[in-house]
């Protein structure tokens, strides 16, 4: 606390930091080169204001790609607007759906949700379970049946009930299994016989807790389906979910939401700011 | 993706080698590649480090450089050292005392509902006669969950969706599982953060009354640098016996195995491979120190 001006010990510091919350050594570095270009015009930085451009810095390796932070869960061009929902196994895309479902219907929007995880044991009656929570309709059939069948439904549905918003849940996949990653290719193209813009939205869902994996993750379920938005998930537990930053600075993909626990109102609007500063909290 | 960390070690020690003998200083861009590797396989900060330091001391003892190939010899030496930090051998569950209780810990969505199952699955196969309990009584059709995958195995399912306390469900399963002379009773619980102390109040009492002989500590195989703190905090509250790495069948490097051995020394007891009842294996500490490794 006592020093003034930045040395290897700070610099040593702050790299701890930044990989134990996950930002992973490529993208630590390359933060950390920012701060060194600066420090080497500007001698005598002192430590706190080290931290106000730290945190300037990856504020903007994260706004390069969220132009605009979200200001309010509504959805104004596309009636209706549908989201699908795809991740890993477990990362929390059925709870997300739930919560959004709820902050969407606040906000006085009609929402229907589609069950297209009809694999994953209990899936089905897990969404079905969240929709009777919140108060919206979910269009299912049952276990083992097509989920592109259940896209196509839903889509249907919402079309003729004069729905706001549509979300389809998607059975979790392991982003290296090819024959799982082409079936949401499918699930896809059958929206757009319903609606031709649909999806509007594809919502990679990536678990606050996890490692530089997250990459691979982002880089495969892009590839398969053109992912448009993140969600990060169980930020409030001790994992920082650091990866992010490296992840919107490589793909571009802006990070809509995070989610903050189990419970109706657990899901907020991603706040770039707020994210940072807890890195350093 | 990445690139074979031996080959980098290799083209690290050519620039070394004109220089005559190791010192301090031409080791360290060898160790920064190493430590970024292991960085990389989501080892914890701490744990890389002290582990590179100690290849160090291994490689400044070895002659490396006048080996043939620095790099495979390094790999080795780091292999050899990974694996005996994983724990040597496989460790089997201690199914002993009947009937065996088992409790499943873990943090949300790690797979300990589908661990269960596979569990049950496993013992099952070996003869043995399970019960598993549903203790999760808070995630949205947790109980279905576990009676589906019971019905897909062939094994019963202790349920009592009326309570919302898993200390009774807990003593009700056990009894229940006494009387059907039920030899191994698996307990599933509800997911929960380490720095939920309600949450983690209760599955100590859940521990407290059932006196479980293996309790089993859920962890996500892509888990980043937390890691270490859940294990920690679980470890603390419930002293478990044994650690499951799920969703190796994904193509993460595995490097919180590492993390949790090192800071809860428990040995890991089974691995997860998939999402069927059938996707379970035990433990091998030498594939997954080349998995971490990368190689
Ligand atoms: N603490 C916390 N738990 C969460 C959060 N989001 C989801 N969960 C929990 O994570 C677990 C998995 O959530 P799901 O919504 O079932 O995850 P999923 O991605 O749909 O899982 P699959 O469909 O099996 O791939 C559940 O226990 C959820 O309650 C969050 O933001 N915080
Ligand atoms: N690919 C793969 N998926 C797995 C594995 N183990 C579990 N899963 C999947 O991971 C997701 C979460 O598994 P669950 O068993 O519901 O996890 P949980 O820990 O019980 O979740 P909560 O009770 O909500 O905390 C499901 O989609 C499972 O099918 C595995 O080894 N490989
Ligand atoms: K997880
Ligand atoms: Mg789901
Ligand atoms: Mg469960």
């Amino acid at each position: 606390a006592g020093k003034s001006t930045v040395d290897d010990d700070v610099l040593d510091n702050l790299e701890e930091v930044l990989v134990t919350s996950d930002v992973g050594v490529t993208t630590t570095l390359k933060i950390i080169d920012r701060i060194q270009a600066r420090v080497a015009k500007d001698k005598y930085l002192s430590t706190s204001e080290l931290h106000r451009l730290l945190r300037d810095e990856i504020q903007l390796m994260l706004s390069e790609n969220n132009s605009n932070d979200f200001r309010k869960f509504e959805y104004g061009q596309h009636k209706p607007y549908v989201i699908m929902v795809v991740g890993v196994n477990g990362v929390g895309k059925t709870t997300t759906i739930g919560k959004l479902a709820h902050k969407l219907k606040a906000e006085g929007l009609s929402v229907v949700l589609g069950a297209a995880d009809t694999f994953r044991a209990a899936a089905v009656e897990q969404i079905k379970l969240w929709g009777e929570r919140v108060g919206v309709r979910v269009v299912a059939q049952a276990m083992g049946s097509d989920p592109a069948s259940v896209a196509y439904d839903t889509l249907q549905s919402a079309v003729a009930n004069g729905e706001d918003v549509v979300i389809i849940d998607t059975a979790g996949r392991l982003h290296n299994k090819i024959g799982l990653m082409n079936e949401l290719g499918k699930i896809k193209n059958v929206m757009e016989k319903v609606i031709p813009s649909a999806p509007h939205e594809i919502l990679l869902v990536l678990d606050g807790s996890t490692g530089q994996n997250a990459f691979e993750q982002c880089k495969q379920f892009t590839e398969a389906t053109d992912v448009n938005a993140l969600a990060i998930t169980k930020l409030d537990g001790t994992a920082k979910g650091g990866v992010v930053i490296g992840i919107s600075d490589q793909f571009k993909i802006p990070v809509k939401y995070i989610g903050v626990g189990e419970s109706v109102n657990d899901l907020q609007l991603f706040d770039k700011k707020a994210f940072v500063d807890s890195l350093f909290n | 993706m990445f690139e074979n960390l031996q080959d980098k070690l290799d083209r690290a020690f050519k620039v070394l080698k004109g220089q005559g003998s190791i010192t301090e200083i031409n080791v360290a861009e060898t160790m920064k590649e190493i430590r970024k590797a292991l960085l990389d396989a989501d080892v914890n900060y701490k744990t890389a480090k002290s582990f590179t330091d100690e290849v160090k001391e291994k490689a400044l003892g070895l002659n490396v450089l006048t080996a043939v190939s620095p790099g495979q010899l390094l790999t080795k030496v780091m292999n050899d050292e990974l694996t005996a930090l994983m724990g040597g051998e496989v460790t089997e569950l201690d199914l002993k005392t009947n009937p065996t209780i088992i409790l499943i810990a873990g943090l949300n969505g790690a797979g300990k509902t589908t661990f269960a199952g596979k569990l049950a699955n496993h013992l099952k196969s070996k003869g043995k006669k399970p019960l598993l309990v549903a203790g999760d009584m808070y995630r949205p059709a947790a109980v279905d969950q576990l009676q589906i995958l019971g019905e897909q195995i062939g094994v019963p399912v202790y349920a009592n969706i009326a309570s919302k306390d898993p200390v009774a469900i807990a003593m009700e399963g056990i009894a229940e599982g006494k009387k059907n002379h039920n030899n191994v009773i698996i307990i599933d619980t509800a997911g929960r953060l380490a720095i939920d102390e309600e949450m983690m109040n209760e599955i100590a009492a859940v521990k407290e009354h059932t006196k479980p002989h293996e309790i089993l500590f859920v962890v996500d195989a892509m888990t980043g640098q937390d890691a270490v703190n859940t294990a920690k905090t679980f470890n603390e509250r419930l002293d478990f016996t044994g650690v499951v790495l799920t969703k190796l069948d994904g193509d993460t490097r595995g490097g919180a195995a590492l993390s949790i051995k090192s800071v809860v020394n428990k040995p890991i007891k089974f691995i997860g491979t998939g999402e069927k009842m059938e996707a379970l294996d035990v433990f091998y500490p030498d594939r997954m120190a080349s998995r971490i490794l990368g190689m």
